[in-house]
């Protein structure tokens, strides 16, 4: 058979370039679509040049797996609620790490001879793709609320984490030394498996956007390193790009919550602290009906979602209060805060899903800076991202955390399902403002009798 | 050598990766995910070579799983990502 791999290497080429354009068309929504053609363009030039591979001699189990593989991406990207993207999305990042564990592993078992090098990062690679995939399990299983939500910590954790991770090194170096010997390779998977719900366990509730975005960049290391273990470009570019994103993600997520990467992973280990800060003022209820007298006379109203809205699924009740509020002369406006939801960008999917323009939704820091000049704001499921104590409690332990300054508007009708406090597990000063009015209930609920007030 | 070489590529795809990502407005940032899971699919150019080759039997299997797993992550990542975007719209 002929040799292709000059021409593999320069469609690679062309592949990678292709990557490229994809994410830089990703910087504005009107050209994202075109973008992400693109780079599933690139994908699919990659995979049908790689066919021409010397070693490829059979294509029976290619076409099978292929097959299998894009009836079950297309069943799941059709069927998934726009709700539910957070638990898709660590789902795929789960799928990933599987998928370069199991090259890692095939790699290492597959060839006799294989250089130190090689084996070592093979290594890595299966460490990194376990670990993302129980990883992602975990918080796929904390996200769907198939298991607690909150830190799970137990005594002793820091101590099995140390021991876990001289373990690892330990079985690296075994495997490195002994590849022939199966018994290290199931004790490598399986230590790393163990390390990845080790990792995510102590995580959870509104920290979750942090380990998605670590999970996602872990998947595309983990490819990263498959493409040393094969000394193959395009897998480390492709690779290098999702692992970059990942940790650009993360970073902003972090920085939004005033709070180190560190921090993040072992806040489950800390005691928490409890602030001794007492609150003046008292919690005022409304009903719908008052709510609705000031809503009419409003003229600028800010809707500042959080994630009590995509758990009532309240988006098309708001977009359709939204354009009652316009009909009646007033403007709407969406702020959007960070780590609002369970990942980067979720408030934004779920208001693109119930058809509000994406020039309605603005970031924090635009917000802020004119937030007084708002008539009403809306706070629909929010919580933490809301809370005024970032601002002005030292000692709260969300003291410095950059907020949504939602105290400072004239009025606030927070729809909220009970007094039970964010995330975070602090009183929210906010409520007791003489400024802030509380309306109980189901958010869809609540929108929904606003809706008909507007209608009659 | 090559290890040198591949460290080289890693080294500026990372700074590419940085540059064009911090563009990514924040509106953006879960069809960015999603779509940064599609290609991190790209394992599959691995796994391709490893189903289709004779390494035995062990190998043909895991390649196998691994080609089943990451055209998943290729088609649905791009197929969710698409689907999202479609969504966004000017007034």
């Amino acid at each position: 058979m002929k040799d292709f791999s000059l021409l593999i290497n320069a469609v690679y080429v062309v592949s990678a370039i292709l990557f490229i354009f994809g994410l830089k068309l990703l910087s504005h929504p009107s050209s994202a679509r075109k973008g992400n053609l693109l780079s599933a363009l690139a994908m699919f030039v990659a995979v049908v040049v790689t066919l021409l591979e010397q070693d490829i001699i059979s294509f029976d189990v290619i076409v099978a797996s292929i097959v299998i593989g894009s009836a079950i991406g297309v069943i799941a990207a059709k069927k998934v609620e726009m709700t539910a993207m957070p638990e898709l999305v660590s789902l795929f990042n789960g799928i990933g790490g599987l998928a370069s564990l199991a090259v890692a592993y095939a790699t290492i078992i597959g060839e006799t001879e294989l250089s130190v090098l090689v084996l070592i990062v093979s290594f890595v690679a299966l460490l990194i793709g376990a670990i993302t995939f129980s990883g992602s399990v975990i918080a796929w299983a904390k996200l769907s609320e198939r298991m607690v939500g909150r830190p799970i910590v137990f005594k002793g954790q820091a101590i099995v984490n140390f021991v876990l991770i001289i373990a690892i090194f330990l079985v690296g170096f075994l495997v490195v030394t002994q590849p022939e010997l199966s018994t290290w390779h199931y004790l490598a998977i399986g230590l790393s498996l163990l390390m990845g719900v080790m990792f995510v366990l102590p995580i959870g509730g509104a920290d979750m956007p942090v380990v998605i975005s670590l999970l996602n960049s872990y998947s595309g290391l983990a490819a990263c390193a498959v493409g040393f273990a094969l000394e193959n470009n395009l897998l480390i570019v492709a690779g290098a790009l999702v692992g970059a994103s990942g940790i650009i993600l993360t970073n902003i997520m972090c920085k939004a919550m005033n709070r180190s990467l560190v921090n993040v992973l072992t806040s489950g280990f800390q005691p928490v602290v409890t602030s001794e800060m007492k609150i003046e003022g008292e919690i005022t209820p409304l009903t719908p009906d008052d709510a609705y007298y000031v809503l009419e006379a409003a003229q600028s109203v800010l809707v500042i979602p959080g994630y009590g809205m995509a758990v009532a699924q309240a988006q098309h009740n708001m977009k359709e209060l939204q354009q009652l509020l316009e009909n009646n002369g007033a403007e709407v406006s969406y702020a959007i805060h960070p780590v609002a939801g369970r990942m980067p960008g979720h408030m934004n999917v779920l208001l693109a899903e119930a058809d509000v323009s994406y020039e309605q939704l603005f970031e924090m820091d635009e917000v802020n800076k004119r937030i007084e000049s708002f008539d009403v704001a809306l706070v629909i499921g929010a919580n933490d991202v809301v809370n005024p104590a970032a601002r002005e409690m030292k000692g709260s332990p969300i003291y410095g955390m950059p907020v949504i300054n939602a105290d400072l508007v004239k009025n606030v009708f927070v729809l909220k399902r009970g007094m039970a406090s964010g995330f975070a597990g602090i009183d929210n000063p906010l409520f007791f403002k003489s400024n802030c009015r509380m309306i109980f209930g189901d958010a869809k609920d609540t929108l929904g009798h606003l809706i008909r007030q507007f209608a009659d | 050598m090559i290890a040198i070489y591949l460290v080289f590529i890693l080294m500026l795809s990372v700074f590419v990766g940085f540059e064009l990502i911090r563009k990514v407005p924040s509106t953006l940032h879960t069809p960015l995910m999603s779509g940064a899971n599609a290609i991190s699919g790209i394992t599959i150019i691995g796994a391709l070579s490893i189903a289709g080759g004779e390494f035995g039997q062990w190998s043909t299997l895991l390649g196998a799983l691994a080609v089943v797993l990451a055209t998943i992550n290729v088609v649905g990542g791009y197929l969710v990502t698409d689907r999202m975007l479609a969504m966004f719209k000017k007034r």
